[in-house]
């Protein structure tokens, strides 16, 4: 066939031995790389877009976990913030509450004492009262008896028997000045009778 | 210049009687067989351009696979040549010629564009220094396949009926031009698209081939003679390597350029025209 080839001299008749040789060929060629080569290749830039991917894909989950939890600390910061001054507020007016409530008390406590106080003085007095006007009562009585007894002629007797009675008086009043005047007048309120 | 090519002719005048220089023909092509077989009526024959087709694709598969045989995320120097030639073709021309659709079809473009390229390094490798794609027969194989699956997938995307439509009737035209433009676009669709795929690389391959053996006889022929014809002798192999470095801009550019037309051919038919 090369014979006739190289007989015929015509380049652009090839025999067909050529052309088959040439298609086991370019099938050799083609098998391998569609088999192999074509799919490794193609597994080496899949892996490498995913290992540039992933990359960038980790550091952009990284950064917005970072930005997550920053923006977490802030919302936490402003909660406990805003928490303080309520607590400061709530005590600042419980203090205040507390304060005018024991005023109030305080208030309340003095107004009692000085009512019992007041009480107690009224009754004193009323039982005073009360004693004296039994006891000028019978004194009055036995005064008057003894004014009546005694013969009343002369004023030294009758001035005696008067003066024996203040004096009587002042030595049962405890505590009385000696001055028989001023035990006298003690008795005016008796006078109301 | 025209004093020593007039030399040079005068040199190749006084030698014409004798021995003169024997110009490289055609037959540069068919070498010699090393052996010969028939197989179901079909006649093979190794020979050295056979030879060489199994040696570059065996070679390059070889190379291809190791650069992968063990896939780094961060590439060792090995696999980052391998990658850098599959991404050209991946990313340059599957991705952004063929269109978004078009990575399933980077294993079929990465074969075409290695295979080519392997083949066409023949041509200035010592010792083998043809390069297969110089024979017609495989430049037409890696067409017709092309012209096979660019029709394909043009009927698997579009559907058989739209696909020739759009061929037949190209949108957009005024009806009275489809009298001329029916027929060219037929041509240029089914007849010129492969042709020409397989033409371009087959001469630019066969002609650079040409070139260098004419540069290297030519200079293997001066330095023989025995009269001042050597002072051109150096001028010829310098040629000669001049060329070789030119031929290796094109091993690139063919095996580039063949593919780039196959995206472009393959984008047509996934992407109805507009």
């Amino acid at each position: 066939m090369s014979t006739l080839a190289a007989e015929s001299g015509n380049p652009l008749l090839p025999p067909l031995g050529e052309i088959i040789i040439g298609l086991i060929a370019f099938a050799v060629v083609m098998l391998v790389f569609f088999r192999f080569i074509a799919p490794r290749f193609e597994q080496v830039f899949r892996a490498r877009r995913e290992a540039i991917e992933g990359g960038i894909e980790r550091a952009e989950a990284m950064q917005a976990e970072a930005r997550a939890a920053l923006e977490q600390y802030r919302a936490q910061l402003a909660e406990a913030r805003t928490e303080a001054a309520q607590i400061r507020d709530q005590a600042r007016a419980e203090g205040q509450q507390i304060l005018a409530e024991l005023r109030a008390q305080a208030q309340e406590e003095s107004a009692r004492i000085v009512a019992r106080g007041e009480e107690q003085l009224a009754a004193n007095r009323q039982s005073v009262v009360n004693e004296l006007r039994g006891q000028i009562g019978a004194l009055a009585v036995d005064l008057a008896g003894r004014v009546v007894g005694e013969s009343l002629e002369d004023d030294a007797r009758r001035r005696g028997t008067v003066d024996r009675f203040l004096d009587q008086l002042d030595g049962m009043a405890p505590g009385a000045p000696g001055d028989g005047r001023t035990g006298s007048t003690v008795f005016v309120p008796g006078g109301d009778r | 210049m025209t004093s020593s090519a007039l030399a040079l002719a005068g040199v190749l005048a006084a030698e014409s009687g004798g021995d003169g220089f024997e110009a490289p023909s055609i037959a540069e092509f068919n070498p010699e067989p090393i052996a010969e077989f028939s197989l179901l009526g079909v006649d093979f024959a190794i020979t050295r351009i056979t030879l060489g087709l199994w040696f570059a694709t065996l070679a390059m598969l070889v190379f291809m696979v190791m650069t992968v045989r063990r896939p780094q995320i961060v590439p060792g120097k090995l696999q980052f040549v391998g990658e850098s030639g599959y991404s050209l073709v991946r990313d340059g021309i599957a991705r952004d010629v063929v269109g978004p659709k078009g990575l399933p079809f980077a294993p079929f473009l990465a074969s075409l564009f290695f295979f080519i390229l392997a083949n066409n390094f023949m041509a200035i490798l010592p010792l083998a220094q043809i390069s297969p794609m110089s024979k017609f027969a495989f430049p037409l194989v890696l067409a017709g396949i092309c012209w096979l699956v660019y029709i394909y997938i043009g009927i698997r995307e579009q559907g058989a009926g739209r696909y020739f439509k759009d061929i037949l009737f190209l949108p957009g035209v005024p009806k009275p031009m489809y009298v001329l433009v029916t027929p060219i676009e037929i041509l240029q669709n089914f007849v010129v698209r492969p042709f020409t795929l397989a033409v371009r690389l087959f001469a630019n391959m066969f002609a650079g081939h040409m070139l260098l053996v004419v540069f290297s006889l030519g200079a293997v022929y001066l330095f023989s003679r025995d009269n001042f014809s050597f002072v051109f002798g150096p001028v010829s192999a310098l040629m000669a390597i001049v060329m070789t470095f030119f031929e290796l801009l094109v091993i690139f550019l063919q095996a580039y350029v063949f593919t780039v037309l196959m995206g472009t051919y393959l984008n047509g038919s996934i992407e109805a025209e507009h």
